[in-house]
């Protein structure tokens, strides 16, 4: 059963040629790496997975059901969660509220239970707010539960990226450059927690450039080059694509 | 690190005599020369000189004066901090005396300051509504007096037109502006930063314009008398204390629910929209929805506002809702503080009060509060209460 579809994806921004006609699948409970060089068109395919940029033509099919068109909340509630690039957390909410409100599209109470205090509402605040506590453990933050997001450390925000993705009970996470601009020590730390992240049945697709990641972690890589996907393969055959190679070191003369 | 040396000439003379006020003021009265002549050309040398060794002397002077500002700030942000009381008796005792002195004003008041006061609440309200809009939300809203003006409207049309009384209208009429809220908001909302702004403002006038103009209706520029007050179990609530109190219940009755809305997970979506619209969008809220509800729940407050001006004033005219005023109301949520709920109460309450307490220096009241209001943006920009520094994003 293939949890994530993507049939000839394509997306140009004007005459630019993004992504052409990429397809791969992706099995449940698995992790797979995209990666190329940059400008190869790998954050543009998250962002149409994600239903930010609307595809110019193809289709995503999540769990057989086309989420090509949808609106970037119902494919979360449906179960795609992603981080960013380039770290885009709520800077003045805390850390914990920052995970409280990512349980916002699995939480219901509207504004007259909120304004009358039901005890339906009361409830549901206080699992949000365990199941916070318990998101932040996961990722090893419980201890920062008070401090402003902002003000984390860079390693430690990526991680609230992480739980705020998790908070959203995704079935596939989508993890744009989770270890980029990591020491060794923490980038272990982060192939750990992507590990626990399958062990608790997260199918996981990342973005990476640190090859160490990409072939410690992904069963299934899919290398785009220029908007095409030019090799897809386990770690050992794609180490010796001489595609890949030549993406990546240039031709030989 | 030690820079390098820009200039190596720094310090010869040719680029002394070059640097010098008296050749820059020579050199351009001469390209002056040939257009307005021997005269002019001297004048200019003259004012050109003087200004430029003017500041060449405060430029000598820039460091001093500089440290002389930083000191001034420190002393003056020491000072303005509000300290918050620490044990939670002495907040209780605080709220107790807050709340005699408030409860108790009509008694010790003279009428003038009753009615600042009861304006001050309209105020509250109001300045309450914008906060949901741009300080929870953080969507620019330069219209928001539009609401407020549908709200005053809409209670004295019906009630002058079609006799309805005041509580059969105050939910009528907030209905009313609610889903002018809402109308305004789903062309709005597919703009961003400041086009809606600009889109908001012209809201604003529209709504002003047609109260102006549609004579038959709304009698224009004379506006609307003789409107009904409340009336309680059958009494009529005319008397400026009556008024008082009547106020006070809605203010807290807005500021009881404000609170409880904005600490629920309505409240954190707002927030996170405000933080970042893509994060929060890519987290599973859908952001046009709750902007919506940000604009509607807002120019719900703003409506109530209206309804309660209209029946304070019992006469309402397009004068009392033009764009001077929307930037009073945004002018009390910054001053108080983008996104906090007492802030905003301190906000109003002092642009209310600050202006009828200078009226003893008459030509410079403006002039005061303007520059007060400058010197707050520069010594506390996140407002008196603001704890969080907001900026507007586009």
């Amino acid at each position: 059963m293939y949890l994530l579809e993507v049939r000839d994806l394509t997306k140009h921004f004007g005459g630019i040629r993004a992504i052409e006609e990429v397809r791969f699948r992706v099995k449940e409970g698995s992790i797979m790496s995209i990666i190329g060089p940059n400008g190869a068109g790998k954050t543009t395919l998250f962002n149409c997975l994600t239903g930010i940029t609307r595809p110019t033509k193809g289709a995503i099919s999540f769990f057989d059901r086309e989420i090509t068109r949808l609106g970037r909340d119902s494919i979360v509630k449906l179960g795609v969660a992603r981080t960013f690039q380039n770290i885009r957390l709520f800077k003045e909410m805390t850390v914990i509220e920052n995970v409280m409100v990512s349980q916002h599209c699995r939480t219901q109470s509207g504004f007259l239970s909120a304004i009358i205090r039901s005890s339906s509402f009361r409830n549901e605040e206080k699992t949000i707010r365990e199941k916070a506590l318990e998101y932040l453990e996961l990722v090893g933050l419980e201890a920062y539960s008070d401090t402003i997001a902002g003000s984390l450390p860079y390693g430690s925000q990526k991680r609230l990226e992480i739980a705020r993705a998790i908070a959203t009970e995704p079935r596939l996470i989508l993890l744009d450059e989770p270890t980029a601009g990591m020491n060794p020590q923490e980038t272990g730390e982060m192939m750990g927690l992507i590990k626990k992240l399958q062990e608790l049945g997260k199918t996981i697709i990342l973005i990476e450039h640190d090859m160490k990641v990409v072939m410690g972690i992904s069963e299934n890589i899919v290398v785009l080059d220029h908007g095409v996907k030019i090799a897809e393969g386990t770690p050992s055959e794609i180490k010796s694509n001489s595609m890949v190679i030549e993406a990546y070191l240039g031709k030989e003369h | 690190m030690k820079k390098a040396p820009i200039h190596r000439f720094a310090d010869s003379p040719i680029h002394r005599f070059t640097h010098s006020p008296i050749f820059i003021a020579l050199w351009l009265a001469l390209l002056f020369l040939p257009f307005k002549g021997l005269e002019a050309a001297g004048v200019l040398f003259i004012v050109l000189f003087a200004a430029v060794s003017l500041l060449r002397v405060f430029k000598n002077y820039a460091g001093k004066i500089k440290g002389l500002l930083s000191s001034l700030k420190k002393f003056i942000s020491g000072r303005i901090r509000i300290k918050l009381p620490e044990s939670k008796t002495r907040s209780i005792a605080l709220t107790l005396l807050m709340s005699v002195v408030v409860m108790a004003l009509p008694f010790y008041g003279h009428d003038y300051l009753i009615d600042i006061a009861v304006l001050s609440g309209i105020y509250i309200i109001l300045a309450q509504g914008l906060n949901i809009v741009v300080g929870f939300t953080g969507l620019l809203n330069l219209g928001f007096v539009a609401f407020y003006a549908i709200g005053a409207y809409s209670y004295a049309l019906l009630n002058t037109k079609l006799g309805i009384g005041f509580w059969a209208s105050l939910p009528l009429s907030v209905m009313l502006v609610t889903l002018s809220g809402f109308i305004l908001a789903i062309p709005a909302l597919r703009l961003k930063g400041d086009y809606l702004a600009i889109v908001t403002l012209g809201f604003g006038e529209i709504v002003r314009l047609v109260l102006n103009n549609w004579d038959s209706f709304t009698k224009g520029p004379n506006g609307i008398g003789g409107i009904e007050p409340p009336h309680i179990f059958g009494m009529q609530i005319s008397r400026l204390g009556q008024f008082y109190y009547f106020i006070i219940i809605f203010v807290l009755l807005a500021v009881f629910i404000i609170r409880r809305v904005a600490a629920s997970r309505i409240g954190r979506a707002w927030i996170a929209i405000r933080e970042d619209e893509i994060a929060s969008s890519s987290i599973g809220i859908n952001t046009t929805a709750y902007k919506l509800y940000s604009f509607a729940f807002g120019a719900f407050w703003a409506g109530l506002a209206g309804v309660l001006f209209a029946a304070k004033m019992q006469f309402v005219s397009p004068e009392s809702f033009t764009f001077m005023e929307s930037v009073l109301i945004l002018c009390m949520v910054i001053l108080g503080g983008l996104g906090s709920i007492p802030g905003v109460i301190l906000g109003a309450i002092i642009l209310v009060m600050l202006p009828e307490m200078l009226r003893e220096v008459q030509l410079y009241r403006m002039l005061a509060l303007g520059s007060g209001l400058v010197m707050l943006m520069i010594f506390r920009p996140q407002g008196l209460m603001g704890g969080k520094g907001v900026s507007f994003r586009s």
